[in-house]
């Protein structure tokens, strides 16, 4: 976890006791919470609670994603989401990057094609899913 | 597992990162220390 942690980000611990402060100023409202931001401060992806290793990498992943999609890297963020749904398949963020690799390959390609090979994706694999409902319109 | 270099100083992170072009991670946290 510390390899990929120290490849992609600058981390940052902020603890409620030395900087009480700094909780407000990033809206942070319980612990733990980690919040992954472009290094002007601009909020990428955030998640909050506990998680086991898996969940938590397979959430730092999706918000390199997220951050690569706001900037545009339709590509990169593709390869982002998909390295989430390959590495962790389990974790409850898969579902959402299988919906946000359709929607960065989409927006990458302008076929809706890369829409629909999601959605089915989403109801063979996460049939559960909210992401699977939200995905629901791109198949007939 | 290698250890983690924790920065505990939220500007001088962003400082960093921006330098390293890297992304930001802040970990709120109230564990204890």
């Amino acid at each position: 976890m510390s390899k990929f942690i120290s490849e992609h980000f600058v981390p940052v611990k902020i603890h409620i006791k030395e900087r009480p402060q700094d909780f407000g100023r990033f809206k942070a409202e319980w612990t733990p919470t980690l919040i992954v931001a472009e290094p002007d401060g601009t909020e990428r992806h955030r998640s909050v609670g506990f998680l086991p290793a898996d969940d938590l990498l397979a959430q730092l992943d999706l918000g390199l994603g997220k951050a690569a999609f706001s900037r545009g890297q339709f590509q990169q963020a593709r390869e982002a989401f998909q390295s989430v749904v390959e590495h962790y398949p389990q974790a409850d963020a898969a579902p959402e990057a299988v919906y946000w690799a359709g929607v960065s390959a989409y927006k990458a390609s302008d076929s809706a094609d890369s829409l629909k090979q999601a959605a089915i994706q989403l109801r063979q694999k996460y049939p559960q899913s909210e992401w699977t409902k939200k995905a629901s319109v791109w198949v007939a | 597992m290698a250890e983690i270099h924790w920065v505990r100083d939220p500007d001088q992170g962003l400082k960093q990162a921006q330098a390293a072009g890297k992304m930001v991670l802040l970990d709120f946290s109230a564990a204890p220390m």
